[in-house]
């Protein structure tokens, strides 16, 4: 396929979690992934989707966009909020490591997820500012 | 969500797509049946899972910690292929049993 981009900003409320699944889903459609690739990148997008809600935001308005690039069978997935940022991207990086309250049982595995079912994982905060997760994988159909 | 109480298990069937926004949804639901103490062992059926994200492990740790004060179990049946690479990823069946 030739290069297709995408973008779609939507409200960070959970019950958009499932819609970032849907979109990042119907997108990669066309370059006729397997059940295996398809179920890796929505995964993925759900928990940086996840991330940006329950993290960036915390219950505060604002936007999550999500955004892809098709290059040839390469596939980049942006997934941006403008929320709170990350103290310490390392920290945050490490599996089990949460900063949620506890009653919300929150794994720390969000970030691990990302990385074991992409092939690359960026991320990229500023407190106060945003995060940014930049997250690629080869689609090969 | 479906269940059945047979002795002191109670056995509850997971449905459709358990991310941070279901996960909300079944802790509440979870956490009301359980407050009958009699209650000693958590069985959750995943067959009819269609998705499961980290979310789901929060879920499971979390009901854990809530029977391991009463000295029960909890049991994780029938996991797909994908869940139990999520499950095994957090190390989580070093304390949950994971039934076919």
């Amino acid at each position: 396929m030739e290069k297709n981009t995408m973008r779609v900003e939507f409200s960070a409320l959970p019950v958009n979690e499932a819609f970032g699944r849907m979109v990042i889903g119907a997108y990669l459609l066309p370059l006729n992934p397997t059940m295996e690739v398809l179920e890796d990148v929505r995964t993925a997008v759900s928990e940086a989707v996840t991330n940006a809600i329950v993290h960036g935001y915390r219950g505060k308005e604002g936007n999550v966009s999500l955004s892809g690039d098709i290059d040839g069978n390469d596939l980049t997935v942006i997934v941006e909020d403008h929320g709170r940022g990350i103290e310490n991207v390392e920290e945050a990086m490490v599996p089990l490591f949460s900063t949620a309250p506890v009653e919300e049982e929150r794994s720390g595995m969000g970030f691990t997820v990302m990385e074991t079912f992409m092939d690359a994982l960026n991320v990229e905060s500023k407190v106060g500012i945003g995060t940014k997760i930049t997250m690629r994988k080869r689609i090969s159909g | 969500m479906r269940h059945k109480r047979t002795g002191d298990t109670l056995t509850f069937i997971l449905e459709g797509e358990l991310d941070h926004s279901l996960a909300d949804e079944i802790r509440g639901e979870l956490d009301a049946l359980l407050t009958d103490r009699s209650i000693k062992r958590l069985i959750l059926d995943l067959e009819k899972l269609s998705f499961m994200d980290s979310s789901g492990i929060g879920v499971v740790l979390g009901r854990y910690n809530l029977l391991a004060k009463r000295k029960g179990t909890v049991a994780v049946r029938n996991p797909s292929n994908r869940v139990d690479r999520i499950f095994r990823m957090s190390g989580i069946y070093q304390i949950i049993e994971k039934m076919q």
